[in-house]
């Protein structure tokens, strides 16, 4: 971990009335990398993320973009700065087509109506850059999709505008294992690119498949947060039910 | 896809970036392909406008039969005329119904509006101009009222224009009072829907629509070539083209004979109809080009991922609303011009058969799904079912079961699309 993390958290905190959820996280993310985040469920996984999309911003800490201290107040903050979610159930309209879903929100327009030849040069140039091949026609509904597909189209909308910061949650959830492994390999091409992966999973398999660093909380503090080569899948499991502890690699 | 090498622009995709070539985009095949997706869209469920238009020709075919007179010219001038508040009314359903929500209210929020338009006209009163500005103002304020009951407090859609819909009746006898009905005065207004254009005009109104349609077709082409994206072939766009022209042209010349039965010739496209498919140009261009549209569309397919895509879903709907009770203003001002005066009772009834004209033209009820030209073809088949056992002489307790069951089956093929395109029940 030579450069210095795209984005950083330090001593976030969030509570919810007296529960505190997050207390006191540091958190980092670099470009070209994939970071896991696991947890088991009630760790303040959910919140962490909330935090950065910009959807629940944090109650105290300090959030860093390039070194730089920044405020993540609406999800409008967290798209400036290139921070994209993609969410667990999967947020596309089943009657909308490819291109429009990928653009849902951030249209190509000129003269306030719709560029969609752009939009479509666009959504197959962002398709493209990550290895998909499978899509038919980019303008097929999104209800035609399968499961992986729709996978695909979900993480392709967080890169077709230049993404610097891409959260992914529970990628694989809901997926079968060929699809799993595409997604997986998705996963590591985004990375690739230069962009700073965030993925929660539940999925151990999965974090030592792709991930890159695994950041481990327990109960609103961050019990690890080390290289997935130096660590061992017992390990993890005993950072995440609090059995095992260590003291923050940063 | 990209084992058709005899399509030129596949090839020359191909060619040019040959990684490319397994990624589609739906638009390079031939005519041939794009004739198969067609028919891969339908028998997956989206038919769209299909059923309507068969029904619309199997009832032409059945009432031209069964009376002779279902297809005269003084007829087919009168079915339109009769079917323009319909239509209107189902077009302004439209943006509610896209969102997965309703508006019951929409017939007596025309009868409240046009009641105080009428009331307002009457001698010394208003400047019609005047009147109607208040009329639409009305509208206006309905429909904000609505949606902020439904958009800002959450109450479903149901409920809120049901309140509105028994709450608009005692208004609207406040209104009309003890006169029992006002006659309708200004001049400009009667004619809007009983008057017809001059022969020339009508001819003139085909030339125009027929160039603008055109013109956007091809600027579509040239944006689509300029940004670097295939066009869908030019014969498509051409025959479609024929189609409308060859339709039109049918239509003009079949409404510029004459059809009076006196000395004085009637004859002439009804002046509703330009103004009809200008609003419908217009409206369309709104909801296919613009961001308005394209998010009344997301909303009505998943609203939580429409909020995650930073879309404001609370203003969006509640100008549908706003949107909806307005236009249903104009829909009102063509029925008080056909009848000629307001009564208490007005747009009571039209509103089920505004949202059947919808449904039956392939709106779905769900949201997400439809087209305004669909609620046209679907009025005109409501409007025509009304017509011709009219002519028929069939009591109106037929007509009103026949058109309920209408409303019935086409909610059905509506819900057994849905099942089939593999969409799920979104809140």
């Amino acid at each position: 971990m030579a450069h210095p993390p795209i984005i950083e958290l330090r001593a976030v905190t969030k509570s919810f009335g007296p529960v505190d959820v997050l207390k006191g996280v540091d958190f980092a993310a670099h470009a070209g990398r994939v970071t896991a985040l696991v947890g088991d469920n009630g760790a303040g996984k959910s919140t962490l993320i909330k935090g950065l999309a910009g959807v629940q911003p944090y109650d105290g800490g300090d959030v860093l973009f390039g070194g730089e201290p920044v405020r993540l107040d609406h999800p409008r903050d967290a798209a400036k700065h290139g921070i994209e979610v993609v969410y667990q159930d999967l947020a596309l309209c089943d009657n909308l087509d490819i291109v429009q879903n990928m653009f849902l929100g951030r249209e190509e327009r000129r003269l306030g109506t719709f560029e969609e030849g752009q939009m479509e040069v666009e959504a197959a140039a962002a398709l493209q850059s990550l290895s998909v091949k499978t899509v038919k026609s980019l303008r097929q509904k999104v209800s035609s999709l399968s499961g992986g597909q729709r996978q695909t189209v979900a993480i392709a909308r967080a890169v077709v505008k230049q993404a610097s910061v891409v959260i992914l949650d529970e990628p694989t959830a809901a997926l079968g294992v060929a699809q799993t492994a595409q997604v997986l390999a998705l996963v590591r091409r985004l990375a690739d690119h230069g962009v700073a992966v965030i993925m929660i999973s539940h999925n151990l398999q999965d974090v030592f498949e792709v991930a890159d660093d695994v950041s481990v909380l327990y109960l609103g503090t961050m019990t690890a947060r080390i290289e997935v080569a130096n660590t061992t899948r017992e390990d993890v499991v005993g950072y995440i039910t609090g059995t095992k502890t260590m003291e923050a690699v940063a | 896809m990209s084992a058709n090498v005899d399509n030129p622009v596949a090839r020359e995709a191909a060619q040019a970036r040959p990684e490319d070539s397994l990624l589609g985009k739906g638009m390079e095949d031939g005519v041939r392909d794009h004739f198969r997706a067609y028919v891969r869209r339908v028998r997956g469920g989206e038919m769209g406008a299909l059923p309507a238009i068969g029904g619309l020709v199997v009832l032409f075919i059945v009432f031209g039969f069964a009376h002779d007179l279902f297809l005269s010219q003084r007829n087919m001038a009168n079915l339109l005329t009769q079917a323009a508040p319909l239509v209107m009314l189902g077009m302004a359903l439209v943006f509610v119904l896209l969102l997965g929500e309703i508006d019951l209210s929409a017939g007596v929020t025309f009868g409240v509006s046009m009641a105080s338009f009428v009331r307002l006209t009457q001698p010394d009163g208003l400047a019609w101009p005047v009147a109607l500005a208040v009329a639409l103002g009305i509208g206006l304020a309905i429909g904000g009222f609505i949606g902020f009951f439904v958009a800002r407090v959450g109450i479903p859609s149901f409920v809120v224009t049901l309140g509105m819909f028994l709450g608009l009746q005692g208004v609207l006898l406040v209104i009309i009072g003890d006169a029992g009905a006002y006659r309708l005065i200004p001049a400009p207004i009667k004619a809007l829907n009983t008057s017809n254009l001059p022969v020339w005009a009508g001819w003139l109104m085909l030339i125009g629509v027929l160039a603008l349609l055109a013109g956007v077709a091809l600027w579509d082409r040239a944006r689509r070539s300029a940004a670097g994206a295939p066009n869908p072939p030019l014969s498509i766009m051409l025959a479609k083209l024929a189609g409308i022209t060859v339709v039109g042209i049918a239509a003009v010349w079949f409404l510029s004979q004459d059809r009076g039965s006196g000395a004085i010739p009637i004859r002439g496209v009804p002046i509703v109809v330009p103004v009809v498919l200008g609003f419908a140009m217009v409206a369309t261009f709104l909801l296919d080009r613009t961001r308005y549209g394209r998010y009344l569309y997301a909303i009505g397919g998943n609203r939580e991922a429409a909020r995650r895509a930073g879309i404001n879903v609370t203003a969006v709907r509640w100008t549908a609303f706003v949107l909806c009770s307005t236009v249903a203003v104009l829909a009102g001002l063509f029925y008080v011009s056909r009848v000629g005066s307001a009564d208490a009772g007005m747009g009571r009834e039209i509103v089920l058969s505004g949202v059947a004209a919808a449904v039956v033209g392939g709106v779905s009820l769900f949201g997400g799904r439809g087209r305004l030209v669909h609620a046209i073809i679907g009025a005109l088949v409501i409007a025509t079912i009304q017509n011709g056992m009219g002519l028929l002489g069939l009591p109106a307790g037929t007509v009103l079961a026949v058109s309920g069951g209408v409303l019935i089956l086409a909610a059905t093929v509506d819900a057994l699309a849905r099942r089939r395109s593999g969409g799920v029940a979104v809140t």
